[in-house]
């Protein structure tokens, strides 16, 4: 028995396919519970704030989408590279599933962004590098998409996508840092910076359990997307045809 | 010993000598993107108005809005009539470093793509009523950013070309990508027309400009054996 072999199990499609089903409830129970505690936190316990008043509550949920914009890119470029170098197929599906939940954060946080500078910054949208950044972002995920759809060889799909989605990882680090490299109208970094974030306990507790309960959601949505690919991927394979007429 | 390391220089040089003698029998491939950015910016003082203070706010806009689209237009038929009569599969049986090879293509392509444009620019400059003295520095950041799009372009169009309707998606993931080119290379022109020192920008536009050199033939090579799959 060698260190990897669950991995390898794992791997296989039908176990994966039992495990992501058994996995789902685990992901979106505590999801829901954690998005419920933090925005009640956050939209009732937390004070307003000195500057904004109550209009900067919106950040749990802009926050948290903005954060797992750029998680599901990184997932999703990982998943890729994985995919191409050891040809796992679970993989590109990862990456493929990965997408439109990615792209659907990243508009999130466009949205509530811009629904938040409308009293605040005056406008619903300004050219500045935070905000172009995320755009091309989302840009990148809507390109990833459309190269997929315009396979009909699935692993062609999923090899050119792969290459496209690690050619897209430059502008990551771009979207992170923009508020530091440039003079952005987008307020900098307040939870992870050095010295600590700049935030009392009761505004950042519900905006971390808020962000913990995103990336469980992810998780949960990415189980049930993933099983779809699988099902897609295998509708041949016997083990697919057993498990139907078992029921 | 030795001819194993000159091959691959002499097979670069090859493919390069190559794709230009083919683009010399055939001039419009040339020609082409030239005229649609000569035309393009044309179509400007007569859309707005031909009042030379509001053209020289508008130029870098549209100087660096119609290379990008000139360089697009050209991209789309960078590999696919090499993958039709065979002539990638041949590159990819060399035994040598697919990259280099695509590489020294792509090198091709901005000669007869780009720097087509970096000519072109110094006329629509003038044109657009944009100073005598910003001309340098819009040929230089031209020259720069049309090769960082040669190269990203290049990785555009080996991805799309195994699928349907390719010129299209092309552009749509193209642009997104070449989006920064587009951001500082009209960023140094806007300096450089209102007369301030625009070197940031414009080394900024090389350092894209080595990255993309660097990286993107590996990607180019990934994306050029998926579709001889």
């Amino acid at each position: 028995m060698g260190t990897w072999t669950w991995f390898h199990k794992l791997a296989s499609p039908p176990h994966f396919y039992r495990i992501a089903g058994k996995m789902i409830p685990w992901y979106a129970i505590p999801a829901a519970l954690l998005i419920a505690t933090g925005l009640y936190g956050g939209l009732v316990l937390a004070p307003p704030d000195y500057q904004q008043g109550d209009a900067y509550r919106i950040i749990y949920l802009h926050v948290p989408s903005a954060w797992l914009g750029l998680l599901c890119y990184t997932t999703m470029a990982t998943a890729a590279a994985v995919g191409l170098i050891w040809r796992i197929k679970l993989a590109h599906a990862l990456a493929a599933a990965t997408a439109p939940i990615g792209a659907s954060f990243t508009l999130l946080a466009l949205a509530t962004g811009s629904l938040w500078g409308r009293p605040m910054w005056g406008t619903w949208w300004t050219w500045d590098a935070r905000l172009t950044s995320e755009l091309i972002l989302l840009f990148l995920y809507f390109g990833y998409m459309a190269l997929r759809s315009a396979f009909d060889d699935l692993t062609r799909a999923d090899r050119a996508s792969a290459v496209l989605a690690l050619v897209g990882v430059v502008n990551v680090p771009i979207v992170h840092y923009s508020v530091t490299w440039w003079n952005s109208l987008h307020q900098g970094s307040t939870v992870i910076r050095s010295g600590g974030p700049a935030m009392p306990p009761s505004m950042l507790v519900p905006l971390l359990l808020s962000a913990l309960g995103f990336t469980f959601l992810y998780a949960a949505l990415a189980c049930v997307r993933v099983r779809g690919e699988v099902l897609i991927r295998e509708r041949n394979a016997s083990w697919l045809q057993e498990l139907a007429s078992g029921r | 010993m030795s001819t194993l390391t000159t091959a691959l220089p002499r097979a670069a040089w090859l493919v390069l000598e190559r794709e230009l003698r083919l683009a010399f029998r055939r001039w419009e491939q040339i020609t082409h993107p030239v005229v649609f950015f000569v035309m393009m910016a044309t179509l400007f003082p007569l859309a707005l108005s031909p009042e030379p203070a509001l053209l020289r706010t508008l130029a870098p806009g549209v100087v660096w809005v119609g290379a990008l689209l000139a360089s697009l237009l050209a991209l789309d038929t960078l590999y696919r009539g090499d993958l039709e009569d065979g002539t990638l599969e041949q590159l990819t049986l060399t035994g040598q470093p697919l990259g280099a090879l695509l590489l020294a293509k792509t090198v091709a392509h901005w000669l007869l793509s780009g720097l087509p444009l970096v000519v072109a620019a110094p006329l629509i400059a003038y044109a657009l009523a944009a100073p005598g003295e910003a001309v340098g520095t819009l040929m230089a950041s031209i020259a720069l950013g049309t090769g960082v799009l040669s190269f990203v372009g290049s990785v555009g169009a080996a991805l799309t070309l195994g699928s349907r309707r390719g010129s299209v998606l092309l552009s749509l993931l193209v642009l997104p990508l070449v989006m920064p080119v587009l951001i500082f290379g009209a960023r140094a022109t806007d300096l450089a027309i209102r007369g301030e020192p625009s070197t940031g920008p414009v080394w900024l536009l090389a350092a894209m400009l080595i990255l993309a050199a660097t990286l993107t033939p590996l990607a180019t090579a990934a994306a050029v054996r998926v579709s001889l799959e």
